[in-house]
């Protein structure tokens, strides 16, 4: 397992359309499970309306975690996304 | 006359008969299946064929408004598949024999409710999102087609809340404008409203009744009222108003890519003001120059802690690489006085404006300032930025900020983390003192940008916070524009560059004095960028500038 956390500066954190797009990314590698967990709270990152319900917020911490597949290409192109989008 | 106030969310002025969006609400059939197979499969289809139409509408928005709009339907085509949903769907169909219509709504109801009991307005409105799915897929599995407008003539369109996919479907050459019972500032009716520029006036509840359907009816976007049957004075008066508004668009249309200069040639840059990278948006909208005051709070107001040097890093460098090489100047942490934040556990104080604020807090707290200046410098690789430091009153705390600023460079050549060499840095005048003394300030740094409102404070002894103050805190005092041209001509003996970043900027009635003066650049809000080109564009400054110096060195006063 992969794993790196970020910090969302989105001002409106994890909304409809990065999450959207986030859904998009990852259904691209289609072996790796990604998870992302805020606090206590996991959500399995290809459930679009679950993880806009995690309410993630600007100034959050996410840790996202990538099993199965090429894990550190995944986790990369995955935290590539985060920067460019989040 | 009936006059029904609700909340304006997009400007404009409009007239015509109001017209009741006509939604195709069957009304839901709910019973048991035999073949539950079969009628999982009938929702798979329906599922499809709503992908497909959102495919559909994605691209007519995408035409009309932008990827930004496109990409909504693009959601509502993933959340069509969302896992959960589907699941839930599946399980309704296939458990409990539910008939798949039923199954959709159940589905879409608990997806919903669990939106709307999140705390936060953005996250809550996406309720209306996953309704908005759930009707369209039940509308195709019980075949009904989605509506438009039966009218023959263009209309005031009345609803209780718009759904995205109804908005967009709707034939936009038939609509004047939108009024709606419910709904929110961030609710999609406004959104679209906003982006396809007309008028869309939200809230006004019980007040729009079903009997005014057909009545000619007169929307103001600006100040939220609906005139149901103007008399004839109200309907002249925004008849006016909307003529006018018209006139202004069209004129500033115009003005876009048009340069800042004088009728005899002068110059002057125009940029914008912004707290939020968001703005980038408005500024490039309305044709600004560059960002002539960044305002960093919001990052520090935004967090529950100290935001961290990658959290603002990032920030930075998303306005510095969406203004694509354009001047950003951002300006370092300006809290204290009117600005207070929980986490710096700043002690009370008796007089805030004049005590422990903005550069004096940095200095004091350098490990504040420091990661500040870290993302800043980081940030400079990605565009073409000028650092800014607020609140200055004498030549050393300029020489100690800058003095950090050398130290973060160093660090950063040391870790091997790529900046530009070419950040300039500035500082605002907004104390007397910093006016007074601005022959050495001007020796210390690259530009000076004069923050009108707490200069006016500071000159006039007059607090800007209270309201009472009215006619006592004048920024047009002679006091004040002495000290601006004072600046700014201390600032050209040096060879720097002098701006003005207050809101004295946009005032169209010191801009010729500011042309005569010589400013280089006025900072204002996105919105006045087109008024002042026009106003710049109209002036002759050779035959205006000699009275106007005159007028202000005089010891006469004319008022």
């Amino acid at each position: 397992m992969k794993t790196f956390e970020y910090t969302i500066t989105d001002p409106v954190g994890i909304h409809a359309r990065p999450a959207g797009l986030l859904v998009k990314e990852i259904k691209n590698f289609a072996g790796s499970a990604v998870t992302i967990t805020k606090g206590e709270k996991s959500v399995n990152a290809l459930k679009l309306m679950a993880l806009m319900q995690m309410g993630i917020k600007c100034g959050d911490t996410v840790k996202v975690a990538v099993e199965g597949g090429d894990e550190e290409t995944v986790a990369a192109a995955i935290e590539a996304f985060f920067k460019a989008n989040l | 006359m009936i006059t029904i106030q609700g909340k304006g969310v997009s400007t404009g002025v409009a007239a015509g008969p109001l017209y009741f969006y006509q939604r195709a609400s069957a009304s839901l059939r709910r019973y048991e299946v035999d073949d539950r197979e079969a009628e999982f499969a009938r929702f798979k289809e329906a599922q499809a064929k709503a992908i497909e139409q959102l495919g559909v509408l994605a691209e007519k928005a995408r035409a009309e408004a932008g990827d930004e709009a496109a990409m909504l339907f693009e959601t509502h085509q993933m959340m069509c598949e969302d896992m959960d949903y589907e699941e839930a769907i599946e399980g309704f169909i296939k458990e409990s024999g539910l008939n798949a219509e039923a199954a959709v709504t159940d589905a879409g109801a608990i997806q919903a409710e669990a939106f709307a009991a999140m705390d936060d307005d953005y996250f809550k409105a996406r309720a209306a999102d996953v309704k908005d799915i759930s009707g369209r897929i039940v509308g195709i599995l019980s075949g009904v087609v989605q509506g438009g407008i039966d009218s023959p003539v263009p209309v005031i369109l009345a609803s209780d809340d718009l759904a995205p996919s109804e908005t967009v479907q709707l034939d936009k050459s038939k609509i004047l404008g939108f009024v709606t019972s419910g709904g929110s500032g961030s609710s999609h009716t406004a959104i679209l409203a906003r982006t396809m520029g007309i008028p869309a006036i939200i809230g006004v509840g019980e007040q729009l009744k079903s009997e005014y359907a057909g009545r000619d009816v007169i929307v103001d976007g600006g100040t939220g009222s609906v005139v149901v049957d103007a008399d004839e004075d109200t309907r002249a008066r925004l008849m006016t108003k909307r003529a006018e508004i018209l006139k202004r668009q069209e004129l500033l249309n115009q003005l876009k890519g048009q340069p800042n200069v004088t009728k005899d040639g002068q110059e002057i840059r125009v940029y914008c003001n912004i707290g939020n990278p968001e703005d980038v948006h408005a500024v490039l909208e309305n044709d600004g120059g560059g960002i002539g005051l960044f305002r960093s709070e919001f990052l520090y107001l935004n967090c529950d802690d100290y935001p961290t040097e990658e959290y603002q890093f990032e920030a930075y460098k998303r306005v510095l690489s969406d203004m694509g090489g354009k001047e950003v100047v951002i300006r370092t942490l300006d809290i204290g006085a009117d600005k207070m934040i929980e986490y710096f556990k700043l002690p009370h104080e008796e007089n805030p404006a004049l005590g422990n604020r903005a550069l004096r807090i940095c200095l004091n707290r350098p490990e504040i300032f420091r990661t500040q200046l870290r993302a800043l410098y980081r940030a400079s690789a990605y565009g073409r930025l000028s650092i800014m430091f607020p609140m200055v009153a004498s030549v050393w705390e300029v020489r100690e900020a800058k003095k950090m600023c050398e130290q973060v460079k160093k660090e950063l050549t040391a870790e091997g983390i790529p900046f530009s060499d070419e950040v300039d840095v500035g500082i605002m005048i907004e104390t007397p003192a910093a006016a007074m003394i601005s022959d050495r300030l001007a020796k210390e740094v690259d530009f000076f940008s004069i923050g009108t409102n707490d200069l006016t404070q500071y000159t006039l002894a007059c607090d800007r916070q209270n309201n009472d103050l009215g006619r006592f805190f004048d920024a047009h005092h002679p006091a004040v524009l002495r000290l601006i041209k004072m600046a700014c001509d201390n600032a050209h003996k040096e060879g720097i560059w002098c701006g003005i970043c207050g809101e004295l900027g946009a005032d169209l009635e010191l801009t010729e004095l500011f042309l005569s003066i010589g400013l280089d650049e006025l900072s204002v809000s996105p919105r006045a960028v087109l008024p002042l080109r026009q106003k710049v564009r109209e002036t002759q400054v050779r035959t205006v500038r000699e009275k106007n110096l005159a007028d202000l060195a005089g010891s006469e006063s004319r008022i």
